[in-house]
């Protein structure tokens, strides 16, 4: 609190002491006029560059925060773009299973979740990795082609085995990340915060599965083809630099709704649902069928299950 | 105050001392400070557009910048390969030649930080790392216990090699009480930052090539051959061009430890490679990648090999006494150690570790020229460092630059 008046521009501090007295040692150190000399590129503006951890705000800066975005998407998007920080809801904890007996490879999951995630046109970036491979050798990724291009799908002898994160209940890449920048949710859900991420990729080499993705450029997604709906640790536009995954779209779950890519499936390979509620669709597929987790000698706990449903 | 004011003259008189030089001298800062000159060109392109200048990708997310921060840590450590004889064995001839282990420590870990500061999406985000500054992920994250360790160290070396020359420049004897608990401290130091940056990798499930237990062993192998033989060369270079006196015998007694250092390390790498060779489980690929190609992929090959074999040649020229002695041997070996160990702790750590990736695709990685030119602008500024520090303490280790011997026109103005 007695820290308060050195910083007229901090709201009264009221838990986090420790983040604000960060912040002041930045604004004594003349930090800010680092900023400043930032912002004169034109990229970066002071408030951005000195924005705290998301965990670290108080409701009142993250109602600023989430203000400047939806302005500064707004104007870059040319219509109303609506940032959101749901919480999650209590007694939850999301569970995902996805039968390989039916999924026919046909990528529509893929570029449904683009669409609705506003992943990067360009550079292309997608969450969801689809893997071909052969019925003769088993799931063996010495034997997996991402890049499978017939002119019509199923092919003879294969099957397909889309991998997206597995929202581990015991995640490598949190406990690698050397600033805090994503964690595990309280309904088991990992995030990133791309406004604190320093983009070192560390994440990316402990991560089993592939999952993270890395803004290499300047993403791009034409105007026309957003998705307003967003939410700041899911689905709102990226800046280049930082990583990004996964959120079992957190923008729909949270609300009550099926990820995109379980609505877009044509097959019904996707199953979604509370792993607390012992009636969910998603208990039923694990206490009665095959299931198998992919990597399970690395103890990252998946939240996602692989099963054969028939 | 007396010492406030006759540091100030120190660091005033050094710096007139890094200014005037030979054109030898000239030349050589002038060539250092234009390939600075294209790594800051290339870096601004990287600035503005993002790593996608590199040619890392998701599938390879980590290249050349991370592969040469890793092998600088193991120079960096190295320097205590001097320091442990010099002071716990109070050997007289290497104690004098000890600073510059500790300047060389210095400019590497320079080098380091720089390497990470490029390699990083968000470098306006760099104070997030910092620690007090930023929110460290500590003591989860090894990064985050790099961060500190490489910092420490660094601060370290400077105040002892700094504290070691202001006491010869004063022309008092150092405090003993004060230098030694620091050198004694710098040696476990020295071990922990690479120990650290070992556990970097080693921790990842997720990386088989990187998960075995001895690769924080095989970093100290591999940095206790490669910095000894840059000392080595540095050290004939220095008693050429200048009357510091280095005895062969200093020279000769490095040339051998290095022979053990050496012989451990092709041993650690033969254990690894039977160890996966032999079990022969799906997580060969990725030293077989390295060694023998995989899919089709052959493009580590050549250099593993040509690692295996540098190293190899190196340790028999450094093993027998009479190749050791013989200064054009020794040089050859010096070079082919530190090729070998170049290639083996850069990208033949990096690449096969990330290749293939976790879901088994192979994606060739080769660096950009915006990452080749970043690099030599990182290396270039290493080099300019160590030269700018070692214009002071080469004098000062002569005797030549004293506060009593200071030109009588500064000491006037003073
Ligand atoms: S799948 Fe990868 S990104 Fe997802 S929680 Fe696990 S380690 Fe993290
Ligand atoms: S890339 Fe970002 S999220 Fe990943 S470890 Fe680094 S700072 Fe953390």
């Amino acid at each position: 609190m007695s820290e308060a008046p050195k910083v007229p521009a901090a709201p009264p501090a009221d838990d986090e002491s420790q983040g604000v007295s960060r912040r002041s040692f930045l604004h004594t150190a003349g930090c800010a006029a680092v900023a400043a000399a930032l912002t004169g590129c034109g990229h970066l503006s002071t408030e951005e560059f000195l924005q705290r951890n998301f965990r670290e705000l108080d409701k009142k800066e993250l109602g600023e925060i989430i203000a400047r975005l939806e302005k500064e998407y707004t104007a870059k998007f040319h219509k109303k773009v609506t940032v959101a920080a749901t919480p999650p809801m209590p007694g939850v904890v999301f569970g995902y299973a996805l039968d390989l007996s039916r999924c026919i490879g046909c990528r529509r999951c893929v570029y449904a979740c683009v669409k609705e995630n506003n992943q990067s046109r360009i550079p292309q970036i997608q969450w969801i990795r689809v893997l071909q491979m052969d019925k003769e050798e088993g799931v063996s990724l010495l034997h997996a082609d991402p890049y499978y291009d017939p002119p019509l799908v199923p092919q003879e002898g294969h099957f397909y085995m889309p991998v997206q994160c597995h929202q581990c209940k015991n995640p490598p890449c949190v406990k690698v990340c050397p600033v805090k920048a994503t964690w595990q949710e309280p309904d088991g859900i990992t995030v990133v915060d791309y406004n604190w991420c320093i983009g070192c990729r560390y994440c990316m080499a402990a991560c089993p599965y592939g999952a993270r993705r890395f803004n290499w450029g300047e993403p791009h997604l034409p105007p026309e083809e957003i998705n307003p709906v967003t939410e700041y640790l899911g689905n709102r536009p990226r800046p280049k630099g930082v990583v990004e995954k996964c959120t079992f779209c957190i923008q729909r779950t949270r609300k009550g709704r099926y990820p995109a890519c379980v609505e877009i499936c044509p097959t019904g390979s996707r199953k979604f649902g509370n792993l607390l509620d012992p009636g969910s669709e998603i208990r039923y597929v694990i206490e009665n069928k095959r299931v198998f987790l992919f990597k399970e000698e690395l103890n990252t706990q998946p939240k996602f299950f692989y099963f054969y449903g028939v | 105050m007396e010492t406030i004011r006759n540091f100030r003259r120190f660091c005033l008189d050094s710096l007139r001392l890094v200014v005037v030089g030979n054109r030898a001298y000239y030349g050589w800062v002038a060539f250092l400070l234009a390939l600075m000159g294209l790594g800051i060109v290339a870096y601004l392109g990287q600035f503005q557009d993002g790593l996608i200048h590199t040619n890392m990708r998701d599938q390879v997310s980590w290249g050349f910048y991370i592969g040469n921060f890793t092998f600088l840590v193991g120079l960096a450590a190295a320097a205590i390969m001097l320091v442990i004889p010099a002071y716990v064995y109070e050997w007289k001839p290497i104690k004098e030649i000890a600073i510059l282990g500790e300047l060389l420590a210095i400019s590497a870990l320079v080098m380091c930080l720089g390497f990470v500061l490029v390699d990083i999406g968000r470098p306006d985000r760099f104070w997030h790392i910092m620690p007090l500054v930023g929110l460290l992920n500590f003591p989860s994250s090894l990064l985050a216990w790099d961060v500190i360790a490489l910092n420490s160290y660094l601060l370290l070396n400077y105040v002892v090699a700094t504290y070691l020359l202001y006491c010869a420049y004063t022309d008092r004897h150092y405090v003993k009480g004060f230098v030694y608990p620091l050198v004694f401290l710098s040696i476990p130091m020295a071990v922990s930052i690479h120990t650290v940056t070992a556990y970097l990798y080693n921790g990842l499930g997720a990386r088989p090539y990187w998960n075995s237990a001895i690769l924080a062993p095989r970093f100290l192998a591999s940095a206790f051959c490669s910095g000894p033989a840059i000392l080595l060369i540095l050290l004939q270079i220095l008693r050429k061009t200048t009357r510091l006196e280095i005895k062969d015998e200093a020279i000769f007694k490095i040339a051998e430890l290095m022979a053990y250092t050496m012989g451990f390390n092709l041993f650690l790498t033969a254990a690894e490679a039977f160890k996966e060779f032999y079990t022969n489980s799906q997580d060969v690929v990725f030293i077989r990648y390295l060694y023998l190609g995989l899919r089709g992929h052959y493009t580590l090959v050549p250099f593993a090999w040509a690692s295996v074999l540098c190293g190899l040649v190196a340790f028999l020229l450094f093993l027998v006494p009479k190749t050791r002695k013989n200064w054009v041997t020794l040089n050859i070996g010096c070079v082919l150690i530190y090729a070998s160990v170049y290639i083996e702790k850069g990208m033949g750590l990096i690449i096969p570790g990330l290749t293939p990736d976790t879901l088994g695709e192979i994606y060739t990685y080769r660096p950009s020229l915006t990452e080749v030119g970043v690099a030599s602008g990182i290396f270039a500024l290493g080099f300019l460092v160590f030269t700018l520090m070692l214009k002071v303490a080469v004098p000062v280790m002569l005797g030549d630059f004293t506060m009593a011997g200071r030109p009588a026109r500064s000491a006037a103005a003073a």
